[in-house]
């Protein structure tokens, strides 16, 4: 009886372990899913709210606070449509960076990280770019530039790239024909991508077929 | 066995039939709005969801027992309350608090035009400044076109809402600025003599302003320097009358950095060009330094240093107005140095640190001579008066504030600071008449000031600044104590009302001492009415105020000749109200605003015999300031027009038998017009390749060639009458700066290797 009642506390302990870190995976999975489909602003941020919760009761895991990050700039820029408004896309920007600061104290800054602490900066930029530009500007850039030296073949790196490009008025430095060069190269990329696991970064495909499709 | 299968089938099926628990309500604040986008969860599980536009929300959790639900939301104070999770549907109203945030707060704004990085909605920055038609880059230039100011074109500084130009001082990182101006010439405005650029914040108050800053009755223009650069560069400048280039060097770990600046500045071929008034005889050369440097001592501690020095000479005749076949020759021979010095750090505890000194000083040397048409020297002692006409002037003057501040912050964002401060002076003047007859004047002024004002935010949307002074001067030997009070409410809608209320007291200016009487300060209490809706496209802003001045000087005649103060029985009114609007949007890459004052302001001071409207004070101001930036062509074109009704102007002689001053004549100037034109054209913006930025300037004034007539200076005798204009009646400008970003250069040179 005692073994029996060890046997069933161990194999309880285990399931719960288990189950715990299978629902987990699960609830990532799912979510992940979502990430690379067209979402509403609203649908954005209910994501991130999700990621944040997910985050919130594992403790320990970076990725649901790296995504509730990256889903709450992909809301703020649904509900900016490029516009300038920095009233939605300040407080994005401030909740950003709250999460991805959570983000970064379970992980150690990796070419990830990187691509959000950019997409953080140009978002601050674009609250009032006259007035923003020389502070933001070199601080997006050399964000991505870090991204790229830590890992040059990240395919989300030369989207972000690609879209700075691509946004930027050609007198400003941008160019549609360098942003599908860019886009292509980020598609070579996804060939060969492999995230480390189901659950890390992989969205930007559907972008990158957006962007082209954009580019004739 | 048995039992125990039997106890595990139990408890499995309990779980198997357990009931979802339903969760739904709304989120609002505490002004009954609906707040969307907030995360509703129990604690430590995955269930939840997001609220609605309408704040509602609801999901349906598997959690079971005692349970924490939380709703959360950026800048709002998470909402916690345990509930019983037991498959019964709930139903929860939450209500967030705002966290008190200084970026949401109220901010008490009555009378101050404030721009910073801090505030996410500005008035005017540096670039506003430089691209402001009428201002030709000149701070006080752009501020001209702000209501409360008046459109006074014949001498430099800031007249606001019915204070002469020494009513308003000015502030640079906390300590008084003395020359903030090139030395005065008869009739000409002087420029500021700091770069727009050299400034991240401005705080322009017109009435009502912190009891941090005093000694000035109208009006303060607190300016706060960068901090480090944005990176390593170089900058040249150059036009057809000046030429300079400086350096700023940012340390890789952006630690401290340092800059130098040198221009030379030559009027000769300007004025070739532009047709002057005056008939100068010695073209403006000016040779101006400057130098800084910053270290970062901590995360937020930083010690700034900057260091100004010029030289300037000039010399120009103009007709004399009591001889009308003579000419009226000045001189001015100056040199200007400066230093501030600021320390701020945060010392623990919710401590914060300002200390700041600022060392200045200036010499003047003014000729003035009554020439003939080949320039000659004329001495003429018929009426005796004209002798006087031929004098030297050498001012000298050293200024040195020094100033503590400490902040404590408060739970919340509730703050309390205090601090004292010192204002030292020794002017020296000594005056050389025709005969060389020589008088000499010192006068030494010492100041002390201690101050406090704290900042209470009763909720989010209700705040007080409360602030007292008390200040003691020695040269007066007396003491003043100064209330300011300021209140402020926000609506929910981003507008919000101000109060502000305060007694300003100033010391005697210093050209009319010393004197042999006994003197108070001068005193204005301000009362200060503001309504304000701003957001990061548009502001409005009004205004309605009443000034109450007392105890204004009246002057009379020393024996030497000299306009000195004789009492201070003098006093006045102001009265007006203010209109802003700007909107940097509807319009596609066009930014403009438009300002109205109204002012209806009288005072006797100085040698007025009555209540009179002053002369340099009218009753209508408007400016309208456009701005639109074609990005195709990379250009900027700028436009301003400021109005201003027609000025009094008063002659005011000494009657002998009445033994004091009578208007003899009066009038009004005509109506003021100005149209300027301003076009900034960028080539390389945008260009991610290239190191270096240039900005091709051109600008015109009085575009339309408006008759412009200052005021009206009165001969002698009173008999003949000229009008004060413009120097000439249009004046252009184009220039080229140049700024070569060092730090790209070497990423240039490291890929092409």
């Amino acid at each position: 009886m005692k073994k029996l009642t060890l046997f069933a506390v161990a194999f309880f302990t285990l399931t719960a372990v288990f189950s715990q870190s299978e629902k987990y995976q699960a609830k990532m999975k799912e979510l992940v899913s979502q990430l690379d489909s067209f979402n509403s602003a609203d649908a954005w941020t209910n994501l991130a709210n999700t990621f944040e919760r997910v985050g919130d009761a594992e403790k320990t895991q970076w990725l649901p606070y790296y995504y509730g990050a990256y889903s709450t700039l992909m809301g703020a820029n649904m509900k900016t449509m490029g516009q300038q408004k920095p009233d939605v896309t300040d407080p994005a920007a401030d909740k950003a960076e709250a999460l991805l600061n959570k983000a970064l104290a379970l992980t150690k800054e990796n070419s990830e990280t990187f691509c959000i602490k950019k997409m953080v900066a140009t978002m601050r930029m674009m609250g009032d770019p006259m007035n923003r530009y020389m502070q933001y500007g070199p601080a997006a850039s050399e964000a991505l530039e870090k991204a790229k030296e830590m890992n040059p073949d990240n395919p989300r790196v030369y989207i972000l790239e690609g879209q700075d490009k691509f946004y930027t008025p050609e007198q400003f430095g941008g160019s549609k024909s360098e942003a599908k060069t860019l886009f292509e190269k980020a598609q070579q990329l996804f060939a060969t991508f492999k995230p480390e696991t189901e659950m890390h970064p992989a969205w930007g495909k559907t972008t990158v077929q957006y962007f082209l499709s954009q580019i004739k | 066995m048995k039992k125990l299968f039997f106890f595990f089938a139990a408890a499995v099926s309990v779980i198997s039939v357990s009931a979802q628990t339903k969760i739904s309500g709304t989120v609002k604040d505490n002004r009954n709005q609906p707040l969307a986008g907030a995360n509703i969860t129990i604690k430590d599980s995955y269930d939840g969801t997001t609220s609605d536009s309408l704040g509602n929300f609801s999901f349906t959790t598997t959690e079971k027992g005692d349970k924490i639900l939380e709703v959360s939301l950026l800048s709002y104070k998470t909402f916690e309350k345990p509930v019983k999770l037991d498959g019964t549907a709930q139903r929860l109203d939450v209500l967030l608090k705002e966290k008190p945030n200084e970026l949401t707060a109220v901010t008490v704004t009555a009378g101050a035009f404030e721009a910073s990085d801090k505030k996410r909605t500005t008035i005017l920055n540096s670039i506003d400044i430089v691209t402001t038609a009428s201002a030709n880059a000149d701070i006080t230039g752009a501020l001209k076109t702000l209501p409360g100011t008046q459109q006074v074109g014949e001498s430099e500084g800031l007249f606001v809402r019915g204070g002469s130009a020494t009513e308003s001082k000015i502030f640079i990182d906390g300590t008084q600025v003395n020359n903030f101006f090139y030395s005065s010439t008869p009739g000409i405005a002087s420029r500021g003599r700091f770069n727009p650029f050299l400034f991240k914040g401005t705080v322009f108050s017109t009435g009502g302003y912190s009891a941090l800053y005093g000694q000035a009755l109208s009006s303060a223009l607190i300016l706060e320097t960068i901090d480090l650069p944005d990176q390593t560069s170089a900058n040249v400048g150059a036009s057809f009358f000046f030429g300079g280039g400086g350096i700023q060097y940012l340390d890789k770990k952006k630690k401290y950095s340092w800059g130098a600046n040198y221009n030379y500045t030559n009027l000769a071929l300007a004025f070739k060009l532009i047709k002057q008034k005056q008939d100068y005889f010695k073209d403006p050369v000016f040779h101006e330094g400057d130098a800084n440097f910053r270290i970062k001592t901590s995360a937020t501690g930083m010690i700034k240093y900057y260091f100004y020095i010029s030289s300037g000479k000039l010399g120009f005749r103009s007709n004399d107005i009591d001889t009308p076949a003579l000419k009226s020759a000045f001189g001015l021979d100056n040199i200007n140095m400066y230093h501030n010095l600021s320390w701020k750090e945060k010392i623990g505890k919710g401590w914060r640190m300002n200390v700041g000194v600022s060392y200045g000083t200036n010499t003047d040397k003014i000729s003035n001579e009554l020439q003939n048409d080949a320039g000659q020297k004329q001495t003429i002692s018929s009426p005796g008066y004209l002798l006087f006409k031929n004098n030297n002037l050498r001012s000298r003057g050293k200024f040195l504030q020094s100033r503590l501040v400490l902040e404590k912050k408060l739970p919340g964002i509730n703050a309390l600071r205090f601090g004292v401060e010192n204002s030292f002076s020794d002017e020296k003047a000594d005056i050389t008449l025709y005969d060389g007859t020589t008088f000499s004047d010192t006068v030494k002024q010492n100041t002390f000031a201690g101050f406090a004002e704290t900042d209470i935010y009763i909720t989010n949307y209700l705040a007080a600044k409360a602030g007292i002074r008390a200040e003691h001067s020695d040269v007066l030997n007396k003491n003043n104590i100064a209330p300011r009070l300021a209140l402020a409410y926000k609506f929910t809608n981003q507008a919000q009302v101000s109060l502000a209320y305060g007694i300003f007291y100033q010391n005697p200016d210093r050209r009319y001492l010393p004197t042999p009487y006994t003197v108070d300060f001068s005193k204005a209490a301000h009362y200060v009415l503001q309504y304000q809706k701003m957001n990061s496209v548009y502001s409005f802003r009004t205004e309605l105020f009443y000034k109450k001045y007392d105890r204004l000087y009246k002057t009379g005649t020393s024996f030497t000749g000299k306009e000195v103060i004789a009492n201070a029985d003098g006093n006045g009114d102001a009265k007006g109200f203010e209109v802003f609007w700007r909107d940097k949007k509807t319009i596609k890459n066009t930014d403009y605003w438009i300002s109205y004052s109204y002012l209806d302001t009288k005072r006797d001071f100085l040698n007025y015999p009555s209540l009179l409207e002053p002369s340099f004070a009218t009753k209508h101001t408007a400016s309208v300031v456009v701005k639109k930036f074609v990005m195709k062509w990379k250009t900027g074109f700028n436009a301003a027009y400021n109005f201003a009704t027609g000025r009094p102007y008063y002659n005011l002689q000494y009657n002998s038998s009445l033994n004091k001053y009578v208007v003899a004549d009066q009038g009004k100037t005509i109506n003021y017009n100005n149209l300027s034109f301003s076009l900034n054209y960028l080539p390389y913006l945008g260009n991610t390749k290239s190191n270096k930025f240039l900005v091709l300037v051109m600008s015109l004034s009085n575009v339309l060639g408006q008759n412009q007539v200052y005021t009206y200076n009165y001969s002698a005798n009173g008999q003949r009458k000229e009008a004060v204009t413009p120097p000439s009646r249009r004046f252009f400008f184009i220039g080229v700066f140049i700024s070569f970003g060092v730090d790209r250069t070497q990423d240039a040179i490291n890929s092409n290797l």
